[in-house]
Formats: structure tokens, C-alpha cells, sequence
């Protein structure tokens, strides 16, 4: 079994930098694949940056670089003839506020397929929308008005329906960041259930900031810190489970109880 | 309230100097609030005298003298009559040669009856304006100006009269006052509007999609971005020499038709005026543009790209309609701005006396502010009223202008939301 059978996303001595500030230090990082990898620690040590950096996202930066490798299907994403464009179809994102597109809950899902060169029928189309709402859980809720506007619907709602645009371009790795963090504890809940429903069909990378979030939903957890010079770096890695009941670095351990940061 | 113990051993105020401060940052809030009201008042109170000048001007007495009386002709009065009554009085009052003239260059049957009656009224009546007074005079000193006119000319009658009419917008211009009309003009300020925004438009939000999404934050992209500011701020008689020298001279083949096969007209066209007023105009727009483009938040686009737009997807699907209630707004403000600016027209050429309307981008050209300043010029009277109700005109056109800039704004910010 290769590394990248196992594995959908190595990170391998990843640097990212702002100009000449560098955000993220050396970063190595497998990611698993059809489970659910979070990132914690505190503010600004770099987690954006990183989930950024697994779909080229940073490219929108212009101040943004990225050293050494992500590997992808045996494919470096930053090697010079791929196409970000490309990584970012087979890598979806949903971000921290909900940001439906200000048109119908039908066109928000029908949007990425379109411009993705889409060449089914118009039924074929209406198909593909309610298999992405209902994989998001949010086709029962919205099923008889698919023509109102994304804005329309409540918070939760809306990141349901982000995630379920998402879905609609058939990526195969799915990173949130702080999906919930702007969301009631309910409509967080339903997130958490559909990210467990989701990891059988797509692997997940999910920022948090709520530790009861990374406990409780995923399989993995890397814990991030800013070194001496404000660089973000792995502290620790491992299967969620042993890396919250059995830290192995006392900051971890400080970070998880709350002690720290 | 009870005012605490004084704290001495603290920098902030405490007790009653606490209380007197307050009174006293409260005062200062105050005595700014009525400097602000007044500025505010005079604005509305210089709006209110433009206004009440120019309807004062636009209506009132005036006292009509006649070489031959009009109930003379006919029982009833001119106005009533069909055409086909006021072309027998013409025919029976005129010499033949002169009827015959006046039917080779327009066929009676072919006149409108505001046309041949104007054709009575100076060539038969022989109608002359013996004075005009405001709206306000007609109204307060109605007894001294009526002793007046029967002191001064006791064959005028007087009447009162609304220069803005329908008459005055459907009829062409004229060397009489009391005939004349906007309609040349009103047809010359909307073709050369709209061929104006035809360019200005496209070229503006192209260039403010390039300066914002393509640019690169260099030098060179720099300068560019600050002479648009500057130019912003030009004033309008040097773009009119720039449109003298380039549209109306060099590019006369083009702007005057001839490549296109018009023939018999020169440089000073409408075409000529439109791509100076696009100049001129193109300033603006594309900052507003800029500015509109900016305002499409981020995570709009992030939403995109994340599935996988490419640029010009992005910008086609999401900034451009975000942006669209902006670009359209300023462009509409942009050109309610072309629609007043008299300058610039004067140097390409406008013509200041022409009857026939314009019937395209070759046509030569009278617009409404030319017409304004024309009459403006004139030492009678007369002139002054509708120079006034020329004016009306001119700000009814500004005004629709600016509420479709609202009702687009609206409409499309609904449907964004
Ligand atoms: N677009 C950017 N330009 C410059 N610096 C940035 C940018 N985004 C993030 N940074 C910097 O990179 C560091 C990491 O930020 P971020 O990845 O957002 O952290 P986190 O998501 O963990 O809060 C911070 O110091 C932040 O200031
Ligand atoms: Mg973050």
C-alpha cells in the first residue's frame, strides 16, 4: 500500500510566507484519507494558512508564496504546470461566514457545475442539485422553494447550503474552516452529523477553535503553535482520541485544558 | 443624582466636575448640531432661489402688439382653428410668390398646425412682444402693468402665458421668440447623450475591470491610476479643445460620416460631440466603477474561485452583477453631468441656430445648454422666458436621469439581497 492510498494530502516541509513574514514553518502533514483531520490552536498561529494552502486558495493573496511540497495524487500542487483551477474543483472549501451566492438556493448549487463546463440535460441538472442538498441534509428544508434566494435561509442553512455547493462539483477532499464558528449550537450539531455522514465519500480537514468540536468529530488532530518567531509550526499529531486523553507535549496537554492561550 | 466623594487622587473628573464636564461636551455637541443645520439650510434656501428664479421666468404677463388684429381674420380665436383654416387666411394675406415659396420648401399639407399657425403669426399678424413680466410682478402688480401697456402701446393686449408648453417642446427653434422651441435641441441632447453612453459605458467598466482585477500593484499601473484621478478633475473647455483637435480635425473623415459614405457635412457632428463628452465623462465613470468593483465582498469571490471559477468566471458571474447597481448609478450621475456641460460643445461646434433635427451620429447639432446660452445672449426679453423654460426642460431631463440612477440602484440591490 503507497503512501498515497492511505493518504489524500501529504504536506511535506511546507512553508508558507506573506511577503517576507513567514506564517507557517515547515509543516508535515498526512492527511487521511475518508476521515476527518482537525487543526487547532490558537489565534493567527496559521491554521487558515494552511487549510489555504491544500487548494492553492493562497494564490488569491498576491503577497502569498508556498515552499516545499503538497502532494496530491502523487502530483505536487505547487509544481509549475498545475492548475489551480483544477486543484480547486477537486478540492472544495467552505469558509468561516456562510457566503451564498446572492441568487436562488438552486443557482448556488447549479453555479459550480455550469462554469465547470456542465453538459448534462436540464433534469439531469434538477438530479444533481437535490443529490448535493440532500448529501448537505438540507434538501427537506428547502425542497419547495429552491427558487427563493441562498440569503434567504438562517444561518445554519446557508453553511449547509455552501456545503452542499460544494459537493455539487464532485471534489474529493473537503476543507472547512470554522464552519460553526459563526452558527448557534444546534445548526453546529447538524454540521458535525453531516461531516460524519460526508467522511465515507470525501475526506475532511476542519479548523476549529471549539476543542469540544475537534474532540467529538474527528479522527485526527494536529495542534498548532507559533515558534519564537511568530511562525506557525506542528506541535503534536495524532489520532484525535490520543492526542486528547494522552497528550504527549505539555503544551497540548496546557492548550486542550484550557490553560493556555 | 447624588454626586459621589471627590476623588482627588484620580486624573479623571469625579463628583460635580464630572457633572460640569459633561454639561459642558454636551454644549459643544450642540452648538455644533445648529452650525451643521445651518449648512444645511443654505443649501436648500440656494436651491430654492434657482428654482423660484427660473419658474418666476417661465411664467407670466406679456403684452402682445399686432401689425394686423387676429379677430380681423377670424371669428374665433387663432389658436381653435383647424390647419386647413389657418392656410386659407395665410394663402388669402400673403402674396402668392411668397405662399408659393413656402409651399416648395414644405407642402402645407404636410405642416403641422403649430407650424402654419407660427406661419400666420409672423407672416400675417405680424406679431411683436411689446413687453414680458415675471410671475411674481404679473401676480402682485397686475393694475400697474395693465396702466402701463395702455400708457405705452395702447394696441397690445395682454396675456398671460406659460412659456413651457407643449408647443415649446415639439417646436424647432426660430428667431421669434413666441414661436420658438426646444425640439432641435431637446433631439440634439439625446442623441448625443445616448451615443455618448454607448462608448463611455463599455470603455469605462472595461477599463475599471482591468485597473481592479488585472492590474499589478507597479509602478507604471500607479501613474496610470493617478492621472484618471487628475483627469477627473479637468475642467470641460480643455476636453473640448482635446475633442476640437482630434474628433472634429484629425478624425474627420470618420467623425463627419465620410468613410462611412455621408457626404456634404464636415467634422462637426454629433459623433464629434458624443467621443468629447465620452472623454470627458470617462473620468468619472471608471472611478465610480473601481469603487463599485471594490465593494464586492471578498468572500463572494472566495465562494467562487473555491469551486473552481476561473477569473474571468469569477468577475463575470459575481463582481460584475455585485457591482453593476454602482457602475450604473455612476455612469447615469456621469452622464446627467454631459447632459449640462455647455463649454465643451461650444468649442466642437455646436451650431447655435439650426430648425431641422438631427437623424444621426452625422448630423450637425444644437443641444440644450447651447440653446440656453443663445438665448441667454439676447437683449430682449422675450428671450430671458425662454431661456427659462428651456432651463425647465434641461432639469426635467436631469431629474428623470437621476431618479432611473435610484430606481436601478434599488431594483438591483434588491435582487442582490
Ligand atoms: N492575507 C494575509 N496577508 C498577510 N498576512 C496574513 C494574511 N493572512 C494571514 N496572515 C498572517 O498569517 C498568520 C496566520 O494567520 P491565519 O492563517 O489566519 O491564522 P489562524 O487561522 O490560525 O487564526 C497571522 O500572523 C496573520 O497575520
Ligand atoms: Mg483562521
Amino acid at each position: 500500500m503507497t503512501t498515497q492510498d492511505r493518504y489524500t494530502l501529504n504536506a511535506r516541509n511546507m512553508s508558507v510566507f506573506y511577503g517576507s513574514f513567514k506564517a507557517i514553518n515547515s509543516v508535515n502533514l498526512d492527511i487521511e484519507r475518508n476521515k476527518i483531520t482537525a487543526l487547532i490552536g490558537p489565534s493567527g498561529c496559521g491554521k487558515s494558512t494552511v487549510l489555504r494552502s491544500f487548494n492553492r486558495m493562497n494564490d488569491l493573496v498576491p503577497s502569498a508564496r508556498v515552499e516545499g511540497e503538497v502532494i496530491f495524487h502523487n502530483q505536487n500542487l505547487y509544481a509549475p504546470h498545475v492548475d489551480a483551477v483544477e486543484v480547486r474543483r477537486r478540492i472544495g472549501m467552505v469558509f468561516q461566514k456562510p457566503n451564498p451566492f446572492p441568487k436562488s438556493i438552486y443557482d448556488n448549487i447549479a453555479f459550480g457545475p455550469r462554469i465547470s463546463g456542465w453538459k448534462g440535460s436540464k433534469t439531469e441538472m434538477d438530479d444533481l442539485v437535490e443529490h448535493s442538498l440532500r448529501n448537505a441534509a438540507l434538501w427537506d428544508d428547502v425542497k419547495d422553494k429552491l427558487k427563493a434566494s441562498g440569503l434567504a435561509l438562517s444561518g445554519g442553512q446557508q453553511q449547509r447550503l455552501c456545503i452542499a455547493r460544494a459537493l455539487a462539483v464532485e471534489p474529493e477532499v473537503i476543507l472547512m474552516d470554522e464552519p460553526c464558528s459563526a452558527l448557534d449550537p444546534i445548526s453546529t450539531l447538524k454540521i458535525e452529523e453531516l461531516m460524519m455522514e460526508l467522511k465515507q465519500r470525501y475526506t475532511i480537514v476542519i479548523v476549529t477553535h471549539n476543542m469540544q468540536q475537534a474532540a467529538r468529530a474527528s479522527d485526527y488532530t494536529a495542534f498548532f503553535l507559533m515558534n519564537a518567531e511568530r511562525a506557525g509550526e506542528i506541535v503534536e499529531y495524532g489520532p484525535t482520541g490520543d492526542l486528547f486523553t494522552n497528550p504527549k507535549d505539555k503544551r497540548t496537554e496546557d492548550y486542550i485544558t484550557g490553560r493556555f492561550g | 443624582m447624588d454626586a459621589p466623594e471627590e476623588k482627588p487622587t484620580s486624573g479623571l473628573p469625579h463628583g460635580a466636575a464630572m457633572q460640569r464636564n459633561i454639561v459642558r461636551r454636551r454644549r459643544k455637541g450642540t452648538v455644533l448640531r445648529s452650525i451643521f443645520l445651518g449648512s444645511t439650510l443654505i443649501g436648500l434656501v440656494a436651491l430654492a432661489v434657482l428654482l423660484f428664479t427660473i419658474i418666476n421666468d417661465s411664467f407670466g404677463l406679456v403684452a402682445l402688439d399686432y401689425k394686423v388684429d387676429p379677430a380681423t381674420l377670424s371669428d374665433r380665436p387663432l389658436e381653435e382653428l383647424s390647419r386647413d383654416e389657418l392656410v386659407v387666411i395665410l394663402q388669402d394675406n400673403i402674396s402668392s410668390n411668397a405662399f408659393r415659396t413656402l409651399e416648395r420648401t414644405t407642402p402645407m399639407a404636410q405642416r403641422s398646425e403649430g407650424d402654419v399657425l407660427g406661419l400666420v403669426l409672423e407672416r400675417v399678424v405680424k406679431q411683436s412682444v411689446a413687453g414680458t413680466w415675471s410671475l411674481t410682478d404679473s401676480l402682485l402688480n397686475r393694475s400697474a402693468i395693465e396702466a402701463q401697456v395702455a400708457a405705452e402701446s395702447p394696441a397690445a393686449t395682454l396675456k398671460f402665458r406659460s412659456w413651457l408648453s407643449g408647443g415649446f417642446l415639439t417646436t424647432p427653434m426660430s428667431s421669434n421668440a413666441l414661436i420658438a422651441g426646444v425640439r432641435t435641441a431637446l433631439f440634439g441632447s439625446l442623441w448625443m447623450i445616448g451615443i455618448t453612453i454607448l462608448f463611455a459605458f463599455p470603455i469605462g467598466t472595461g477599463a475599471a475591470i482591468y485597473l481592479e482585477e488585472y492590474a499589478r500593484d507597479n509602478r507604471f499601473n500607479r501613474i496610470i491610476q493617478t492621472n484618471i484621478n487628475n483627469l477627473a478633475g479637468v475642467p470641460s473647455i480643455i476636453y473640448g479643445m482635446l475633442g476640437l483637435a482630434v474628433f472634429v480635425r484629425l478624425l474627420e473623415p470618420v467623425t463627419s460620416g465620410r468613410v462611412f459614405g455621408v457626404e456634404g457635412s464636415n467634422g462637426r457632428t454629433i459623433l464629434s460631440a458624443s467621443l468629447t463628452m465620452m472623454l470627458l465623462i470617462l473620468p468619472i465613470i471608471i472611478i465610480n466603477a473601481q469603487e463599485a468593483i471594490r465593494a464586492v465582498p471578498l468572500s463572494l469571490r472566495q465562494a467562487s474561485y473555491g469551486l473552481g471559477a476561473t477569473k474571468w468566471q469569477t468577475i463575470r458571474h459575481h463582481v460584475l452583477p455585485g457591482a453593476m447597481p454602482g457602475i450604473l448609478t455612476g455612469t447615469i450621475l456621469a452622464v446627467s453631468r454631459a447632459i449640462g456641460e455647455t463649454a465643451p460643445l461650444i468649442v466642437v461646434g455646436a451650431s447655435t441656430f439650426i430648425v431641422s433635427d438631427p437623424d444621426g451620429p452625422f448630423s450637425k447639432f444644437t443641444a440644450l445648454p447651447i440653446q440656453i446660452y443663445n438665448w441667454t445672449s439676447r437683449a430682449q426679453g422675450e428671450f430671458g422666458n425662454i431661456a427659462a423654460a428651456a432651463i425647465m426642460v434641461l432639469l426635467v431631463m436631469l431629474l428623470t436621469l437621476n431618479s432611473i440612477a435610484v430606481l436601478i440602484r434599488n431594483r438591483l440591490s434588491r435582487r442582490a439581497s
